[in-house]
């Protein structure tokens, strides 16, 4: 009886020691040398890990961060210019402010004004749509409403209005990480500067077929007739293939091509009610 | 006008659903299940109601109210786990005995994973096992087939109560295999067994065989498992695979050593290793998905059976063998299929 | 035992429901579209303008390059537009409009019913001759025949396998061509056999749910002796170019290689009576032989069109539209093609092209999608992919973005046979996501 006990003791505590040697050894010489502020710089950043920066996970950005002090383009746009200047701090270096930005969509065809002409009945994707034809609208370059935007939305940003059919991005959750640009099949979604006081104006719209064609196909879309050019005072506004676009480092949001477009698919967001005398910011 | 409804390729579809798979096993059943009822009558069809309803009863609650989904009793799979579940009980099995494992194959083994298609072990053979570590006295009382109602009782069925203890001697009976255990185990030899306990292989084939409800005919398992194959719902390459290694394994060692080890026969017919092969084996969600992959499967079944029976605590050993193997199957479905053709360049 | 393919496969009901009607030829149509993409590669370039006057059988576009084919006029008229106009699937496509003014062919093509059998004219010619007249393949992707037939350096063709499988259920058109003009398609495969080479030999795969037709084949090959009749068990996806060669010479085309590479090269019976047409009568592609079907059985025709008919009008004279020229109510869905691989169609306006071989029309107890259930990963996508690939994996896969994984399991081998989602009992919309998963590959690799 004592000597099972002794032996029992015995075989394990050699084992223990045993054990314990080989792993001190292990983690000696296994042991992975990392940069500690890397560890630093993600404590400032806000760790969704969605890629929006376009590296692959937080860790790989704040490494290539870390390696390449010169580099402007690396941004966090998740965190925004706040997490960033603590990042930079961390590093001792300056930060490199950015435009805060959020995703528009660059489609104005509810399904009120753009109705069914078929029956979709295969996997509920926008892409697999896309792949296989026009679409269960009539306009082809328009929103097909099955929501691969908000499947990509990694912060609820997005959803789709049960009423217009189309996604309405949520200004307050969207980070601009530019998911749903990349899921949408059609090209839809733009990553817009927020603008002053989050005001903005763009075309919702992206259809480059020619004024008949895509006035038959949605009566609020783009047809390409130019009034907006010719209204804007700074040339903000170009037409290139039937579609008018603005560039929103040029505008100054005076809001005279809101006025002109016959179809009203150029969009304004967060002005107050119009008066006579507010057309200038 | 009507629109015109749009899909990817292909516009339609072959005649076979979840729903009618299971059906097709529930009908595969119906020979097991009715040898069971003519062997054991009334106490049988209760022991088989209760597990059937039982599961039913609570994948229906779980999904309703805790999930809060659209119930999913329609596609029938928990029947089937109900029946296979019953068949794996003692016609003895006590009432509450039978629902707690219904709990455990439903609510523990299968949604817990996330439902059907989800759970990695056979949902009826966890409840099977869990039972018999839980209850081993009552999950081995092996009634032989005969007492519809308990002599004390003439009007309630014993069920009702748990046979265990009120059935004289004459009515319980070991199985073969627990018979062969424990008799190797006092010294005798297989043939002195066999004679004294008079096990013959036709009544083990055409079901006199004490043991599980599910387990006493050979021969409505078998017709089951023709039936499976006409209707294409199984391959046989589990079942044959299983049933191929325990017969080489038992073969070889009845050929060194027949006083000791009984021969392929006995270890085919005895126990669950039908039952087990061809209805839990080949349950889709926890079997390989290729054939390489299901012989790797059966295999390894036949042969920790063996090991179980020959030289285990236990007398039987299907159950824990199909189970040790289910937790192998995703290893074994990252095995590729041969390539259709191999590569000549990459362009 | 007839053979078949080795891997995969499934049975789906044949439904050949219009195997006993005769073709017809359609009325011409008052008007057609020809759209400039009727076959794989470069969108042809029109080369009349709106007012040119245009006879049957004139060159309206050329091709664009090698992998590209001509485009003719169908009908004699004027040519009033052209102009982008949306395809049966809604897309936009560069398309000739002709309105039709009576039915005047041009000179140099011989109108008679006779068959001209003595072939006088050498390969080099009748290459020339199938790529000037717009052959393309009409078994369904339309690959430009002439790029079929030109020789590659270090695989030199063995066999000429002629496609008379027809395996998508329903469609009838190449069975009745094989019955009512089995000569003229066998001149044609000559004819392509002698361009690739005389030591070539040919093999005529026909399924045996037609027995009639592998019987007529069977009578005219007797006269040829580089050619015979392969009668093959009735499985789906047989017409497959892998499936065909392994089935009639149980050699396997090897992943990114072209079926050359086993020494065959597959041609459908449809494209061999263009070739005799355009060769021996000097007729181009302008017409081609589609079916209008479903299980409806009042629905059922064999048709000769003109190339460019909108669908609006075959559906009209085979009598699947209403007294306002809608399609009756019962009908759900028209498909362009089999329904194994055909394409939905959107757009009634729409023309059909020189590869249509049918019509199908569902009702939507046959073709309306359940909604998909759970994976009980019961493997029958597996046992039934003829390119042996795990289509439940795949499927994971691609849902998950994992595209190194998918090119590993070899998504690229997908055939898009559909064999996989017609399999499952859960209804899992497997070949949508594998198929969106494979063309988004290929864009990338492309791109590289």
């Amino acid at each position: 009886m004592t000597s099972t006990l002794l032996y029992t003791v015995l075989i394990l505590s050699l084992l223990g020691g045993v054990l314990a040697v080989v792993l001190y050894f292990i983690a000696q010489n296994f042991k992975v040398q990392e940069d500690p502020r890397i560890d630093q710089v993600l404590e400032v950043l806000p760790g969704a890990n969605c890629g929006g920066c376009g590296f692959a996970g937080c860790r790989v950005f704040v490494e290539t961060f870390i390696n390449n002090p010169n580099r402007t383009d690396l941004f966090c746009p998740v965190g925004g210019n706040q997490a960033m200047q603590l990042a930079a701090k961390v590093l001792g270096r300056e930060a490199r402010e950015q435009v805060p930005k959020v995703a528009v969509v660059r489609c104005n065809g509810s399904c009120e004004v753009r109705p069914k002409i078929n029956e979709y009945d295969g996997s509920p994707s926008c892409a697999v749509v896309a792949d296989l034809y026009a679409g269960e609208r009539a306009c082809s370059y328009g929103c097909l409403g099955l929501g691969d935007c908000v499947q990509a939305c990694m912060f609820d940003a997005l959803v789709i209005d049960p009423v217009t059919c189309l996604p309405v991005v949520d200004e307050e959750k969207c980070t601009s990480c530019g998911a749903c640009v990349t899921a949408c099949p059609k090209n839809l979604m733009e990553l817009r500067p927020k603008g002053p006081k989050n005001r903005r104006i763009y075309v919702a719209c992206s259809n480059k077929d020619r004024g008949a064609l895509a006035r038959k196909a949605c009566p609020v879309g783009c047809i390409g007739c130019g009034l907006c050019v010719k209204a804007c005072p700074f040339d903000a506004i170009t037409l290139t293939d039937n579609l008018a676009y603005i560039d929103p480092d040029k505008c100054r949001l005076c809001r005279k091509c809101v006025a002109v477009c016959p179809t009203q698919c150029i969009l304004e967001i967060n002005f107050p009610p119009k008066k006579q005398d507010t057309a200038h910011e | 006008m009507n629109k015109l409804l749009v899909s990817p390729a292909p516009h339609w579809y072959g005649k076979e659903t979840t729903q009618g798979i299971m059906r097709d096993v529930i009908i595969a059943l119906v020979p097991a299940v009715l040898v069971s009822l003519y062997l054991a009558g009334v106490s049988a069809l209760l022991v088989l109601m209760v597990s059937v309803a039982g599961c039913v009863l609570v994948e229906h609650l779980i999904v309703r109210y805790m999930m809060k989904k659209k119930t999913t009793v329609h596609d029938l799979s928990a029947v089937v786990t109900g029946l296979i579940l019953a068949l794996n009980l003692p016609v003895s099995s006590p009432w509450w005995m039978v629902l707690i494992g219904c709990v455990v194959a439903i609510g523990v083994a299968k949604m817990t994973f996330g439902g059907l298609g989800h759970n990695l072990f056979n949902p009826a053979l966890v409840a099977r096992v869990f039972l018999l570590i839980s209850f081993p006295v009552q999950m081995t009382n092996w009634a032989v087939a005969n007492g519809i109602f308990t002599p004390e009782n003439p009007l309630i069925p014993g069920f009702l109560l748990g046979l265990q203890g009120q059935l004289p001697d004459a009515l319980t009976g070991a199985t073969p295999l627990g018979i062969v255990k424990e008799g190797l185990a006092n010294g005798v030899s297989i043939k002195a067994l066999a004679a004294q306990h008079n096990f013959s292989y036709s009544g083990m084939f055409f079901g006199h065989m004490s043991g599980s409800l599910g387990e006493a005919s050979a021969l409505a398992l078998l017709l089951g498992f023709i039936y499976l194959l006409v209707r294409k719902v199984i391959r046989p390459i589990v079942p044959l695979s299983i049933v191929i290694t325990v017969a080489l394994f038992s073969g070889l060692l009845h050929l060194a050593d027949p006083i000791q080890y009984a021969d392929p026969l006995f270890h085919l017919l005895s126990g669950g290793l039908l039952l087990g092969a061809i209805f839990m084996a080949t349950d889709y969600v926890t079997s390989p998905m290729s054939p390489l992959g299901m012989i790797i499967f059966g295999v390894g079944i036949g042969i920790i059976t063996m090991l179980i029976r020959v030289w285990g605590a236990y007398p039987e050993g299907v159950s824990f063998a199909i189970l040790f193997m289910n937790a192998l199957v995703p290893l074994i479905n990252k095995i590729k299929p041969f390539p259709y053709q191999k590569e000549v360049k990459r362009g | 035992m007839s053979k078949t393919f080795s891997i995969g496969g499934i049975h789906p009901n044949d439904s050949k429901f219009s195997k006993d009607q005769a073709i017809e030829d359609l009325p011409i149509p008052k008007r057609v579209f020809l759209p400039m993409n009727q076959h794989l590669g470069m969108p042809s370039v029109p080369v009349v303008k709106k007012g040119d006057r245009v006879k049957v059988g004139q060159k309206v576009a050329d091709p664009a390059g090698f992998v590209s084919a001509p485009v003719h006029a169908s009908v004699s008229g004027t040519v009033t537009e052209v102009a982008l106009y949306p395809d049966f699937q809604g897309k936009r496509v560069t398309t000739i409009v002709i309105e039709t003014e009576g039915d005047e062919w041009l000179e140099s093509i011989d109108r008679t019913q006779q068959v001209k059998q003595e072939i006088t004219i050498v390969p080099e010619e009748t290459f020339r001759k199938i790529t000037e007249m717009g052959i393309v393949g009409l078994g369904g992707a339309a690959f430009p025949t002439h790029v079929k037939l030109t020789p590659i350096e270090g695989m030199a063709p063995e066999y000429l396998i002629l496609n008379g499988s027809e395996c998508e259920p329903f469609l009838t058109s190449d069975y009745r061509l094989m019955i009512e003009h089995g000569q003229e398609i066998l001149i044609g495969a000559e004819l392509m056999r002698r361009v690739l080479g005389t030591n070539v030999n040919g093999i005529i795969g026909i399924e045996e749910n037609k027995p009639l037709a592998i019987q007529a084949m069977k009578k005219i090959t007797a006269n040829y002796l580089q050619w015979k009749v392969v009668p093959l068990k009735k499985r789906y996806p047989q017409g497959g170019e892998k499936q065909l060669i392994d089935a009639l010479l149980q050699r396997k085309v090897a992943s990114f290689a072209l079926p050359i590479s086993t020494g065959a090269i597959v041609q459908n019976v449809g494209t061999a009576f263009a070739v005799y047409e355009a060769v021996q009568k000097g007729k181009p592609l302008i017409s081609n032989v589609l079916t209008v079907t479903g299980s409806d059985l009042s629905v059922q025709e064999n048709y000769r069109f003109r190339v460019g008919t909108p669908i609006q009008d075959i559906l009209e004279a085979a009598g699947a539209l209403d007294k306002d020229g809608k399609l009756l109510s019962h009908f759900v869905k028209v498909v362009n093609g089999g329904p194994m691989m055909g394409k939905a169609v959107v757009n009634l306006q729409a023309p059909v092209v020189k590869s249509s071989s049918g019509l199908l029309l569902l009702t939507e107890k046959e073709t309306k999608r359940r909604e998909p259930g759970e994976c009980i990963r019961c493997a029958k996508c597996f046992q039934a992919c003829p390119m042996r690939l795990q289509p439940y994996l795949l499927y994971q896969l691609a849902l998950a973005g994992r595209t190194e994984e998918l090119d590993e399991h070899r998504v690229f081998d997908c055939i898009e046979c559909g064999c996989c989602l017609y399999t499952c009992p859960a209804r899992i919309p497997l070949l949508d996501q594998i198929r969106l998963a494979k063309n988004a590959l290929l864009k990338n690799k492309r791109k590289k």
